[in-house]
């Protein structure tokens, strides 16, 4: 039984105080400040890249003035340079990241399913390898893997080295690990009885699964998704060393090699291009913030 | 395997046989016809994939993974025909890929780093004698002309050659002649063309030259004998090499020098007894070499050492800078008094959601030293060498990581002090306790034990934050003292980066046992520091 609060003093308060700047300022106001600077912190360098990118055949020193010039010329160079295939790095980096991410978030699911669902021998021993796997980058193996796919290449040249194939199967292979940890505790949390209650009206485990289960963890997934496809976006060592055709590069490995190249002459058209490719992956971010502070913070908090 | 130790593990495992048939029953009665149809068909796509692979690799005779691959089908069909098996149905397609492109990566890793794998020694010791000898070839003075037709099967070029005698015979680069009776030939005599090959017009030929003057057909499989090439399409020469190779015992003759060049069995290659090496040579195990070399030659060490350092206090600055913005960001914005907190979390969340290798490219552009914002605007035109100076340099990559890495700090400790009761605060507030020491003596404790295995894994992220650096500085300045390519901010995973694919030569072995090293650094790391979040744990 909780016991009664005393009366205390704040049943005294006034309903209207007079405003006192000092008084707000030292409650409330000074976190305003403190907000301002890291507003301009945080977003001056996107702005500073959205002006360059507005700049009409602007290099680095031009980029300087902001937004004292706006032209959209930078965008239409970006989709006809001769040597640089934007387009292509574009849609290669939408259609792997897709594809990875969605194979990634099913692999995952499949696997915590079983280990939050079913009691089998080696299944504390494979839910720790999970944890463990993961702590070694796949980039450490870097050159292994380069090997690996080179040697594929000899056997069938579709999906080994220098194919977008090969390098997605690449990235599969972290598929299970620190997801599939994170879905395994989300999947723990919808109650078993679901699934008995299923199982009694004579649904099988697939149809459990793929009908009930799937659909009651869709944050949980949406949020590996969304990490998947940005970790894809963002990775560079293993796609810069699989894909060596430009055309079946990425936005990292093209963007990359543009930049290394003409550095300040050419600036606004580097711009451009990575305000285009930021497009997708923060409208996705926004899109789904609610559900990544959430999915962040269950990972945080026991 | 572990023993279950929960009584739920205990009693699943503890079904009888008779459960585990009305289970089956069940099972057997939901699963549709469109499931097995399903089934069939994925399961029929991978066998016929394997097949396809096994054809493949007997023609090649590489038979250890004709092995693997006929046991992976094999385990594959039986985990799915067989009616139980339940769990390894669901992890079976993730397992395969973490097999493959995780663990076997790993192993072979550790592979590599005992071999002398790299530019000039990446093949077998056939190959190397072939490629020594091609390439040292020239063209008998008064040797006789071939008629040459080229031929195309699939891609690859073929030698239809008559010789002065009349016989005519087909090779490539990889088989060597062979005499073929049923070309077609032309009125002197010379074959023009031969069943399921085409034959290349003199169009084609100009097309494809550089290839077709590149292409060398042994004459015998005794490489000594000498290959045919041509110069112009249209007939061809015998080209035999000085080096002369003697199976027997193993060596390489020069026959103009009479140098002898012997494999001393230990650097993949033939060497001469002035210690003149022929390149390239073959992949030969080195033992501990590798490592000798990394730990061993002063201008490898250094760098090594100093790489270390580095990457270690890169790592841990990121982590305290980062959580501390976050932290105090999460302190300042938990206000329920304030309003806007919404607007200013979105805004605060961009750099987390700008791609990072992006943000990476454009401070180095704001940084550049000449033209950058930084130095023009906000310096008014000063020249402060902030990516080519190796301490401002330094400072820049936490500076630049503080921007990026802060929201998710922030995000994270938002959500943990949300998470600790306020009671707790009211509760020491009444008594007599200052806000700065509730916030160090009871939230602070409890907050690190929820976000500490965050700091871990920020950590490691940051150990082998690969991205950050190589797009920033790309690692530079260069240090140029070093045996290897590295510079002042290069941390472990971009120096191995480099080493193995930045440059002319690539040294895949020496790669190999930097990675292992670093495998055994972020190792040790982790089990340190879960043995502190244990401890940590325990407070609670």
């Amino acid at each position: 039984m909780r016991i009664a609060a005393p009366e205390t003093s704040d049943q005294y308060i006034p309903t209207k105080r007079p405003f006192n700047f000092g008084r707000w300022f030292s409650r409330t106001g000074w976190r305003h400040l403190v907000g301002a600077v890291m507003v301009v912190f945080s977003a001056f360098p996107l702005l500073y890249v959205l002006s360059a990118s507005l700049h009409p055949g602007g290099t680095l020193i031009t980029a300087n003035g902001l937004f004292n010039e706006v032209d959209l010329g930078s965008y239409s160079t970006l989709f006809n340079l001769p040597q640089q295939p934007y387009a292509a790095w574009y849609g290669n980096t939408l259609l792997i990241g897709t594809i990875t991410s969605v194979c990634t978030v099913f692999l995952g699911a499949l696997a915590a399913y079983s280990f939050s669902r079913m009691r089998f021998r080696g299944r504390r021993a494979g839910l720790l390898m999970l944890v463990l796997v993961q702590m070694f980058p796949q980039l450490l193996a870097v050159v292994a893997i380069f090997l690996l796919l080179s040697g594929i290449s000899d056997i069938f040249p579709a999906i080994g080295l220098d194919t977008q194939i090969g390098l997605i199967m690449v990235y599969l292979g972290g598929a299970l690990g620190v997801n599939t940890y994170l879905m395994y505790g989300f999947f723990n949390t919808i109650p078993a009885s679901i699934d008995e209650a299923a199982k009694i009206d004579g649904a099988g485990h697939a149809r459990i699964f793929f009908t009930i289960i799937l659909r009651l963890v869709a944050p949980i997934l949406a949020v590996v998704g969304l990490l998947s496809f940005v970790g894809t976006t963002n990775e560079f060592v293993i796609a810069s060393i699989v894909l060596i055709t430009p055309e079946k590069q990425t936005l990292a490995v093209g963007l990359y090699q543009f930049v290394s190249q003409e550095f300040s002459s050419n600036y606004s058209v580097f711009a451009a291009g990575a305000v285009l490719a930021a497009l997708p992956v923060m409208a996705l971010f926004l899109f789904l913030q609610k559900y990544i502070v959430g999915g962040l913070t269950a990972g945080s908090v026991k | 395997m572990t023993t279950p130790r929960t009584e739920q593990d205990a009693a699943q495992l503890r079904q009888t046989k008779r459960s585990r048939r009305a289970a089956r029953v069940a099972e057997a009665a939901s699963a549709g016809v469109k499931v097995l149809l399903v089934k069939i068909v994925l399961l029929g796509i991978v066998d016929a994939i394997s097949v396809y692979a096994l054809f493949v690799l007997v023609m090649k005779q590489d038979w250890v993974v004709v092995g693997l691959v006929a046991f992976v089908t094999l385990v594959v069909n039986w985990i799915y025909f067989s009616h139980q098996k339940l769990p390894a149905k669901y992890l079976a397609p993730g397992l395969i890929f973490l097999l493959i492109f995780q663990i076997f990566v790993i192993g072979y890793s550790g592979y590599i780093a005992f071999t002398n794998y790299g530019t000039g020694h990446n093949s077998t010791k056939a190959d190397a004698v072939n490629a020594l000898i091609v390439s040292s070839q020239e063209r008998v003075p008064d040797s006789a002309s071939y008629g040459l037709t080229v031929l195309e099967q699939s891609g690859e070029f073929s030698f239809l050659v008559t010789d002065p005698d009349g016989t005519i015979s087909v090779g490539s680069a990889t088989s060597p002649l062979r005499v073929v009776t049923d070309a077609t030939t032309d009125a002197t005599g010379k074959a023009t063309g031969l069943a399921g090959y085409t034959s290349l017009r003199f169009a084609d030929i100009v097309a494809q030259q550089q290839d077709i003057a590149a292409l060398s057909v042994p004459v015998s499989d005794d490489p000594n004998d000498g290959s045919l090439r041509t110069p112009d399409g249209s007939s061809a020469y015998l080209y035999v090499s000085d080096l002369v190779y003697s199976a027997a015992d193993g060596t390489m003759t020069n026959s103009s020098t009479g140098v002898v060049y012997a494999d001393n069995g230990k650097t993949g290659s033939f060497v001469a007894p002035s210690g003149e090496e022929l390149l390239p040579g073959w992949k030969v195990e080195v033992g501990f070499a590798n490592f000798v070399h990394a730990f061993g030659s002063e201008s490898i060490r250094g760098p090594l050492i100093s790489v270390t350092l580095w990457t270690f206090a890169f790592a841990l600055l990121s982590v305290l800078t980062t959580f501390g913005l976050g932290l105090f960001l999460a302190i300042v914005f938990n206000d329920l008094r304030m309003r806007g907190r919404n607007v200013y979390r979105v805004v605060m969340i961009l750099p987390y959601a700008f791609p990072a290798f992006l943000s990476a490219l454009v401070w180095a552009g704001m940084l550049n030293p000449q033209f950058g914002f930084v130095n023009q605007v906000l310096f008014g035109g000063a020249d402060i060498p902030w990516l080519t100076n190796e301490w401002l340099a330094k400072f820049s990559i936490i500076f630049v990581n503080l921007w990026l890495g802060f929201p998710y700090m922030f995000l994270v400790c938002t959500g943990a002090l949300q998470s600790i009761p306020s009671e707790i605060q009211e509760a020491a507030t009444v008594d007599g306790a200052r806000p700065w020491q509730v916030f160090r003596l009871i939230k602070l404790p409890l907050l690190l034990v929820s976000v500490a295995p965050l700091l871990i894994s920020s950590f490691a992220f940051n150990f082998n934050n690969f991205n950050l650096i190589y797009m920033l500085t790309g690692g530079g300045p260069r240090d140029v003292t070093a045996g290897v390519n590295v510079g002042a901010t290069d941390i472990l995973i971009s120096m191995v980066y480099k080493v193995a694919f930045v440059g002319a030569s690539r040294d895949y072995g020496l790669t190999s046992a930097f990675s292992i090293i670093i495998f055994l650094l972020v190792a040790l790391v982790s089990i340190v520091s879960f043995k502190q979040t244990k401890a940590l744990e325990e407070l609670n």
